[in-house]
C-alpha cells in the first residue's frame, strides 16, 4: 500500500536535510511501528506523508497504491485516503467542530464522487463514533480543539479518523500526553479500525503504546533512515537495551 | 469664529456647498435650526479636512471624497427586509421617514422632521469642533429620521430596525433614542442603498440608569457610496451598551463613535467587523470617555482586507481623573489577504486617574499556515479551507453576542458577503 524509496527531504526554509535515503514498505492490513530517538525524523516523515509544504522532497519516491503522491496537495492526499493523526492537533478558534467534521467528510465524499451526507445521518455517525471514544457531544459544540485537554485532542483525532475512514493511517506520537485510561480508549479506537484493507503507520518514542496497539512490524528510524526492521519483538529489545545498541550495530 | 477658506475648493466641496442654496428651502427647521445649518455650512466652506488634521490623518477626506452627487427630486428607495425576523421597521427612504405614524408598545415615536421645527433638535446640530465634519455635513442637510423614547423599565420584546435606505443622490438622516431607566432593547441601524450617493447619518443614544442596549450598525452600502456616520452615546449609572458595527460596503466610509461612560458602574462593549474588498476605504474612529468610577469597556475589532481596500481604526480611550477603577481593553486584529490592501490601527490611551487597568493591542496577520494545513489534511480543499478560516476569524466576534436570533442573522449577512467576495 505504501512504498517509500530512497526518500531524501529537507526543511524548505533553511535546507536542513532531515530524511536521508529512507526506505519503507507497508502492506495493506499491516500495522507498522516507527520508533526512534528524538530528532531521528519521525514527525518529519509523518508531515511529508500528509503533504506539509514546509518540507521539500529532493530525491526518491513515495508510492501509495502504486501511485506517486508527491505532486498531490494535502487535501488531495486526504481524499485519496491518507490520514495523519497529529502529535499536536491545531486549535482553531471560530471553526465549530461539528461544522468542520461536516465540511471534511463531505469534501472527501465529493472528491470520491459519493453523495454528501445529510445532517441527521452525519449526526448519527458522529454520535456513534463519539460514544465509542467516551467523548461528550458537548465538546463537539466547541470550536475545533479549543480548550480541549491533551487527551481530548488525541481522542478528537481518532474520532476524525473513524469518521473519515482512511486507508492509510499515520499516527504521530498518539500516546504523548495521555494517561493510561485515555491511552486504552485511544488504542481501542485504533484497534477497531484495523482491517485487511487498511494500513497503519504508528510513530512512537516509547514501547508503551505498542502494548496496546500491537504492531506487525517495527522499524527503527535514525538520522533520517530506517536502520533496522523486524517484528514486534524488536520493540521489546529496544525497550530493554535502548537505541544505542542498534545504532552501534548499524554504524 | 473666523474661518478662512482654502485657496480653491475641490469639485466635491463646491457641489456640496453650492447644493445648499437649492436645498435649504426644502429642509425642515425653525429659525434656530436654520442658523445652525448656516454655521455648519460655514465650517464646510473652510474646506474638508486633509491628512494634516490629526483626527483625519488616515482618511484624507478632501482627497478621497471625489464627487458629491446632486439630490434626486423623486424618491425611489424601498425598505429592505429586517435583519432580525419580526423586528419593527422604521425606514427612512431617501431622507424621508416613511413610517410616520408608527405605534409601538412602550416606545414613543416621532420624526426628526417634526423635532427640527419644535426646538428639540437645534443644539444637537452643533459641531463639536472645527473638524467635526460628519456632524457639519449632516447638520447642514439633515431632512428626517426618528426620535424614540423607550419607557422606563420596558423590556422590548421585538427589536427595532432603523433603516436609512437611498436610491442614489444624497441622504442625510438622524436618529435619537432615549432608553429609559431600567429598559432593555435591541436596535438595528441599517445603512444601505442602491446607487451612487453621499450619505450621512447620525445617531444619538442615551442609555438610562440600569438600562441595557444592544445596538447593531449594519453598513452595507454599494461600492459607489460615500458614507459619513456618527454614533454618539451617553451611559447612565450601571447602564450597559453593546455596540456592534459591521461595515461591508461603501467606497468611502467614515464611521465615528463617541461614547461617554458618564454613570458610575456603566459598561460599554464595542464589537466591530470590517469586511473590506475592492477599492473601499473604511475608517472607524472611536473616542470613549470614562468619566465615572467603576466603569468598564472592551473594544474588539476584526478586519478582513482583500483587493486594494484600505482600513483604519482609531481608538481613543480617555479616563478622567475621577474615573478610578476603570477597566478598559481594546484589541484590533486584521487579516490581510492581499498585498495591495492595507490597514492602519491607532490606539490611544489618555489616562488621568491613577487606579485603572487599561490595555490595547493591534495585530496584522495572514492566514496561519499550520491551520490551513490542518484543515487540508482532512480533505478540505484550499479555497474552502481559507474561507473557513477567514470566516472563523470574524465569526468569533459575532458569537460573543450570545443572542441566538441576532447571531444567526449576522452570520447570514457574513455568508452573503463571503459568497460575493470569497
Amino acid at each position: 500500500m505504501l512504498e517509500i524509496k530512497n526518500l531524501h527531504a529537507r526543511i524548505a526554509e533553511d535546507g536542513t536535510e532531515i530524511i536521508r535515503g529512507l526506505n519503507l514498505t507497508v502492506k495493506a492490513g499491516e500495522v507498522a511501528a516507527i520508533m526512534g530517538p528524538n530528532g531521528s525524523g519521525k514527525s518529519t516523515l509523518s508531515y511529508i506523508l500528509a503533504g506539509r509544504s514546509d518540507y521539500e522532497v529532493t530525491e526518491g519516491e513515495i508510492l501509495y497504491n502504486g501511485q506517486s503522491i508527491l505532486e498531490m496537495d494535502p487535501a488531495e492526499r486526504a481524499s485519496a485516503g491518507i490520514f495523519l493523526a497529529f502529535q499536536y492537533p491545531m486549535e482553531i478558534p471560530g471553526v465549530a467542530t461539528m461544522e468542520f467534521l461536516k465540511t471534511a467528510m463531505n469534501a472527501q465524499r465529493r472528491a470520491r464522487g459519493e453523495d454528501e451526507l445529510k445532517i441527521p445521518d452525519l449526526l448519527k455517525r458522529v454520535r456513534a463514533a463519539a460514544d465509542e471514544l467516551s467523548m461528550d457531544m458537548g465538546m463537539l459544540k466547541r470550536p475545533l480543539n479549543v480548550g480541549f485537554s491533551g487527551g481530548e485532542k488525541k481522542r478528537a483525532e481518532i474520532l476524525q479518523m473513524k469518521l473519515l475512514e482512511p486507508k492509510l493511517c499515520v499516527l504521530d506520537e498518539t500516546d504523548s500526553g495521555l494517561d493510561i485510561d485515555a491511552l486504552k480508549i485511544v488504542a481501542d479506537g485504533v484497534n477497531a479500525l484495523r482491517s485487511p484493507d487498511r494500513a497503519m503507520v504508528v510513530i512512537t518514542h516509547y514501547q508503551r503504546l505498542l502494548e496496546y496497539i500491537v504492531p506487525d512490524t517495527v522499524h527503527v528510524l535514525y538520522r533520517g533512515q530506517v536502520i533496522k526492521s523486524g517484528e514486534k519483538d524488536l520493540a521489546l529489545e529496544l525497550e530493554k537495551n535502548g537505541y544505542a545498541g542498534i545504532i552501534g550495530e548499524a554504524a | 469664529m473666523n474661518v478662512h477658506a482654502q485657496t480653491t475648493l475641490t469639485p466635491a466641496e463646491s457641489s456640496l456647498i453650492d447644493g445648499f442654496a437649492g436645498r435649504i428651502a426644502d429642509l425642515p427647521g425653525d429659525a434656530d435650526v436654520t442658523v445652525r445649518r448656516d454655521n455648519a455650512l460655514e465650517l464646510l466652506k473652510a474646506g474638508l479636512p486633509t491628512r494634516r488634521v490629526e483626527a483625519w490623518h488616515y482618511t484624507d477626506l478632501r482627497r478621497l471624497l471625489s464627487a458629491v452627487p446632486a439630490f434626486k427630486p423623486v424618491s425611489k428607495a424601498v425598505a429592505v427586509s429586517p435583519l432580525i425576523d419580526h423586528a419593527v421597521l422604521l425606514p427612512v427612504l431617501d431622507g424621508v421617514a416613511s413610517n410616520r405614524d408608527a405605534r409601538l408598545p412602550d416606545v414613543a415615536v416621532s420624526t426628526i422632521a417634526d423635532r427640527l421645527i419644535d426646538g428639540d433638535m437645534s443644539e444637537r446640530l452643533e459641531a463639536a469642533d472645527l473638524h467635526d465634519t460628519v456632524a457639519a455635513v449632516n447638520a447642514a442637510f439633515v431632512s428626517d429620521g426618528y426620535w424614540l423614547e423607550i419607557a422606563e423599565g420596558a423590556s422590548l420584546e421585538k427589536a427595532i430596525e432603523l433603516q436609512n435606505v437611498h436610491a442614489g443622490g444624497q441622504a442625510h438622516s438622524r436618529f435619537v433614542v432615549k432608553a429609559g431607566a431600567g429598559s432593555k432593547a435591541t436596535i438595528v441601524e441599517r445603512q444601505t442603498g442602491t446607487d451612487e450617493a453621499l450619505v450621512s447619518s447620525i445617531s444619538h443614544l442615551e442609555v438610562g440608569d440600569d438600562a441595557q442596549m444592544l445596538w447593531i450598525v449594519l453598513q452595507e452600502q454599494p461600492d459607489m457610496v460615500s458614507y459619513l456616520g456618527q454614533f454618539t452615546a451617553s451611559l447612565g449609572k450601571n447602564a450597559k451598551l453593546t455596540l456592534f458595527v459591521m461595515n461591508s460596503g461603501g467606497k468611502l466610509v467614515r464611521q465615528e463613535i463617541k461614547v461617554t461612560a458618564a454613570g458610575q458602574g456603566s459598561e460599554f462593549r464595542l464589537r466591530g467587523i470590517n469586511l473590506l474588498a475592492g477599492e473601499t476605504h473604511c475608517d472607524v474612529t472611536m473616542v470613549l470617555d470614562h468619566l465615572a468610577p467603576d466603569t468598564y469597556s472592551t473594544e474588539t475589532l476584526r478586519n478582513v482586507v482583500t483587493g486594494r481596500a484600505n482600513g483604519v481604526f482609531q481608538g481613543q480611550i480617555r479616563v478622567a481623573r475621577d474615573a478610578q477603577k476603570t477597566d478598559a481593553k481594546m484589541a484590533c486584529n486584521t487579516l490581510l489577504l492581499s498585498d495591495e490592501g492595507g490597514f492602519s490601527a491607532k490606539p490611544e490611551l489618555e489616562i488621568f486617574a491613577d487606579d485603572v487597568a487599561c490595555g490595547h493591542g493591534a495585530t496584522v496577520t495572514e492566514i496561519a499556515a499550520d491551520h490551513l494545513f490542518y484543515l487540508m489534511a482532512r480533505g478540505i480543499d484550499e479555497k474552502t479551507a481559507r474561507g473557513l478560516l477567514v470566516k472563523a476569524f470574524v465569526a468569533e466576534v459575532i458569537e460573543e453576542l450570545d443572542e441566538e436570533a441576532v447571531v444567526e442573522a449576522l452570520e447570514t449577512r457574513l455568508d452573503a458577503w463571503f459568497a460575493e467576495h470569497g
